[in-house]
This record gives structure tokens, C-alpha cells and sequence, in this order.
């Protein structure tokens, strides 16, 4: 569980959290959403141990981010935006680097690695130098490092950024089946659908504030089921309908070209913070 | 937990240097072979400095100088992990005290220093300078890769950049090796030059090393000034690896 209460981080004059306040439950697969310079990684960073807060309290699985920084520390993995692996080392050193520093023993590192190898999809490439590897195998590397400590929470931060949709997929696949074993995954994304796809609650950031957070069905049903977006003058307006049918005698009654289309995540931030989160 | 966290970072920090460990031991013999060619032989057979052949006077000297410039070699390492793999936030992330940290980095210094110092006692050798390799030589030895690899550590975390990085090798590293007592007595410099040489570390190395490897007495305030600065180099360290967290 992830406990977070009045967190505030500044950077000099810059305020990048202005007081968060937020708990996710064991188990829950939570997305964290927001434009760029929202917060979402500084948050993940003061969660993990990266950054300090400059006020405010965090506890993971009841363990304070500060007090009790190292058993915090073990209770996380963290998939962070930037490929961060070895790439001198092979991906069995990189596991095995990963589990030592988590002062696994000899024995809990050797079955970890088979295990984890074998549960990714790569226990083919487990001798193979990480700097030989595709984008996307070096992602699922990264997750698999992530899980080498069986951590109970698993923060993501933008965990598909620059792949292409299959191997997102495959991520997404990989993700559910994660916290599907009952660990707690903290995901940050650009891509909304990803949000739609796998979270059972979202909160949108925007400038260092949450200003929503709910299930994606329910802050979806908040504006209607059908999007109906106009362009005039280049520039777009976006109506909401609760039926096709009503969105249909809206078409009838205007002018200009619609297209219609299910109302997403996007249209809930932007209606709510009145810009697009990419 | 302290020795643990150490011995990963010393762990990975041995993995990248046994990969690269032909590349690395060549590297660390270009530099010797080039002064032994250059002031050794160059300057002629004959040449005597403090009552030896030049060339046994050089030998400890690049033993002095090549254990110091691998250890700080770390900071480079360090720097291609921070800012190019970005594997620090890797090591940042786990349950590991800094100090852990440090030490493991410092461990890797030293285990440098200590191959390179075996490269140039094998290029002594084959040039037919056999020297006394008692403990005390050791002892300096271990002590300047101690202070230079506690010396890279902390610069390592104040740089912004790789190029910041060399650029502070030009500054401290450079003149060091020069001026040092490598490759020439300090003691025929000016009294002025040779008071301000004294605060180099290296000058102290240079000279514990000659000393014992001439098996002449040794000067136990060389080795504590060594030891001492190390230490506070550690600290400081420690002290800058916290700081880098932000």
C-alpha cells in the first residue's frame, strides 16, 4: 500500500508538487497521469528514494520513505523512463548485479534469474550483452530487474515510451500479469490508452496538483459516452452526448465537419485542466 | 548491509574492468613504455640521479604516477554511469548506505592501481630493473590509490558533464604527474617550488615508493600525511555522494 500525504517537492523557485495527497491500495494497478513537468516522476523519484521531499509524508507498505529508508527501498522496484541497464554487462549479470545490491544470496539470485528469465519470454538472450538487444527487449530486461527483489510495489514510470504498438502490447501483457500475482504497480504514461487499458483508478496531475482521480469508467462517465468533435475556423470543439442519437441531432442541427467518437481520458483532462495531457 | 552493498559495487566495478582487462592493462602500459623510451633510455644509460641509473629513479616514479592517474580513472567510470547508462539512480534506488557506495568505488580505485602497478614492475623487469618490493611499498601504494580514488569519487559527483570531467583532470591530475617527483628529484627545484610541492599527495607517494623500493628507510609522516588525506578525501567523499541525491 502507498501512502502519501501532503507531499511538496520545490527545485529552487520551481514548485514540482504543491501538496499530493494519495493512497493506493495493495494489489491495485494505478495509473498516475499528466502533461510533461506535472510532477509524475518527481513523484516516483521521492517514492523510490531518487529525490527528497521538501515536506510532507510517504509511507510504502508502512515503511516512511525517510525513517525507514532502506526497508522502503526493498519494498520497490522501479522501471525508470530512461533506459537505465548495464549495457556493458549481459542481462544475467544486470539481474544479478540488481539482486546483490538487494543482498539476495547466491542461491535466491540463481532461481530469481531463472524464474524471471523464463517469465519475460527471454531465457534465450540471458548470456547476451544488453547493448546487443532491441528497445523492447531491453524494456522487459528492465521490468525483470525491477522484479528480481519481489518487490510488493512495482513503479513504472512511462514503461512503453518509443515502442512500437505490438511490442506495447506485449508490455501491457506483461503488466497485467504482474500485478495479476498480487503486486501493487504504480504506472506513469503519455499514452492514454495504456491508462484505459490496465488501470483500476487514475489521477490526474496537473502542475504539481492531482486534480481528478477515479476509475477511468467513472471519470469518463462524468462527460457522457460519445465525443463529438467539430472543426471550425482550425480550431477543434468537443461535445459530449450520453447516446449516438443525441450526438446524431446535433450533427443534423449544425453546420461544419464532425467526427464521432467514444469519449476517452483525454477529453476528461482536457475538460478538467483545459489542455491535452501529450 | 554495509559490507554487502560494498562488495555489489565493488562486484560490478571488477566485471567491467575483467571485460575490458586486456584493453585496460595495454592502456596501462603505453604510458610507462613511452616515458621509459622518452626520459629513460633517451636521456642515455649512463645518466645518474641520486646516485642510481635514471632509469631505476624513473621506475618508482611511474609506479607513483601510473597507480595514481588508474585509480582516479574511476571517475570516469563513475561519470559514464551517472550521466550515460544512468545506472547511479540504479545503484540510488537500492538498500545500499552511500558510504557502501564509496567504499565499493574506492576498492575498485585501488584494485586499478594495484594492476597498473604490476605493469610497470613487469616493464621494469624486462628492462632489467629489479627493485625491493617489500611491504612498505605496498603500503605507499595502496595509500595513493586510496587517496586518488577517494579524490575521484568526490569529483566525480560534483561534475555536471563528461567534459567537465576531463576538463578537471587537466587541472589536478596533469600537474600532479609532473610535478609529483616522478620523473625528476624534487629536491633540485627552487626552495620556494619545493615548499609548495610538499602539499602535493603525489610528491609523498613518489618519494615512500622510491624509499622503499630502494630499501631505504622509510618517513613514517609521508605515509600518515597519505593515510590522512585519504581519510578526509573519504569523507568528503561520502559527504558529496549525499549531496548528488538531489
Amino acid at each position: 500500500m502507498i501512502r502519501i500525504q501532503k507531499l511538496k517537492k520545490n527545485y529552487k523557485n520551481v514548485a514540482a508538487l504543491k501538496g499530493i495527497d494519495l493512497e493506493v491500495d495493495g494489489g491495485e494497478l494505478f495509473a498516475y497521469l499528466g502533461p510533461n513537468g506535472s510532477g509524475k516522476t518527481t513523484t516516483i523519484k521521492i517514492l523510490t528514494g531518487l529525490a527528497k521531499p521538501s515536506s510532507g509524508d510517504a509511507t510504502l507498505h508502512g515503511f516512511h520513505i525517510e525513517r525507514d529508508a532502506m526497508q522502503a527501498k526493498r519494498q520497490c522496484g522501479l522501471v525508470p523512463q530512461t533506459i537505465n541497464l548495464d549495457h556493458e554487462l549481459t542481462v544475467f549479470e544486470n539481474l544479478d548485479l540488481h539482486g546483490r545490491l538487494f543482498h539476495m544470496s547466491r542461491g535466491e539470485r540463481m532461481d530469481r534469474i531463472d524464474e524471471l528469465l523464463e517469465y519475460i519470454e527471454i531465457a534465450d538472450r540471458r548470456n547476451s550483452p544488453v547493448k546487443q538487444l532491441s528497445g523492447g527487449l531491453k524494456r522487459r530486461v528492465m521490468v525483470a530487474r525491477a522484479l528480481m527483489h519481489s518487490p510488493r510495489i512495482l513503479f513504472l514510470d512511462e514503461p512503453t515510451v518509443g515502442l512500437d504498438p505490438s511490442i506495447r502490447r506485449r508490455i501491457w501483457s506483461l503488466i497485467k500479469r504482474i500485478q495479476q500475482a498480487g503486486t501493487t504497480i504504480f504506472l506513469t504514461t503519455h499514452y492514454i490508452e495504456e491508462a484505459e487499458f490496465l488501470a483500476k483508478r487514475v489521477a490526474f496531475l496537473d502542475e504539481g496538483r492531482i486534480v481528478a482521480l477515479d476509475s477511468p469508467q467513472n471519470l469518463m462517465a462524468r462527460l457522457g459516452v460519445w465525443a463529438l468533435d467539430r472543426v471550425t475556423d482550425g480550431d477543434m470543439e468537443t461535445a459530449y452526448f450520453q447516446s449516438r442519437e443525441e450526438a446524431n441531432r446535433h450533427i443534423n442541427e449544425q453546420k461544419g465537419s464532425f467526427s464521432l467518437r467514444r469519449v476517452n481520458l483525454e477529453d476528461v483532462f482536457i475538460a478538467i485542466a483545459g489542455k491535452r495531457v501529450l | 548491509m554495509l559490507l554487502r552493498g560494498c562488495l555489489a559495487i565493488y562486484y560490478r566495478e571488477m566485471l567491467i574492468l575483467r571485460k575490458k582487462l586486456f584493453k585496460q592493462m595495454a592502456s596501462m602500459s603505453v604510458g610507462p613504455i613511452l616515458y621509459m623510451i622518452a626520459f629513460g633510455f633517451g636521456m642515455g644509460r649512463d645518466v645518474q640521479v641520486q646516485g642510481r641509473l635514471y632509469i631505476e629513479f624513473l621506475i618508482p616514479g611511474l609506479i607513483a604516477m601510473n597507480s595514481m592517474t588508474q585509480a582516479y580513472a574511476i571517475a570516469s567510470e563513475i561519470n559514464i554511469a551517472r550521466f550515460y547508462w544512468r545506472i547511479f539512480e540504479e545503484f540510488q534506488a537500492a538498500p545500499i548506505r552511500n558510504m557502501a557506495y564509496v567504499t565499493g568505488e574506492v576498492l575498485a580505485g585501488i584494485t586499478r592501481a594495484l594492476l597498473s602497478v604490476a605493469v610497470v614492475i613487469v616493464i621494469g623487469l624486462l628492462s632489467g630493473v629489479v627493485l625491493s618490493y617489500n611491504p612498505w611499498f605496498w603500503l605507499a601504494i595502496v595509500l595513493n590509490g586510496f587517496l586518488f580514488s577517494s579524490l575521484a569519487v568526490c569529483l566525480a559527483m560534483l561534475v555536471r558533464s563528461h567534459a567537465d570531467q576531463a576538463l578537471l583532470t587537466n587541472f589536478v591530475i596533469t600537474p600532479m604527474a609532473f610535478l609529483g617527483g616522478t620523473f625528476f628529484p624534487v629536491e633540485r627545484m627552487p626552495q620556494w617550488a619545493q615548499n609548495l610541492l610538499q602539499f602535493l599527495p603525489l610528491t609523498h607517494a613518489a618519494h615512500s615508493i622510491r624509499s622503499a623500493a630502494f630499501g631505504q628507510p622509510i618517513e613514517p609522516g609521508s605515509y600518515g600525511l597519505l593515510a590522512i588525506m585519504g581519510t578526509v578525501l573519504f569523507v568528503l567523499a561520502f559527504y558529496c555522494v549525499t549531496q548528488a541525491k538531489e
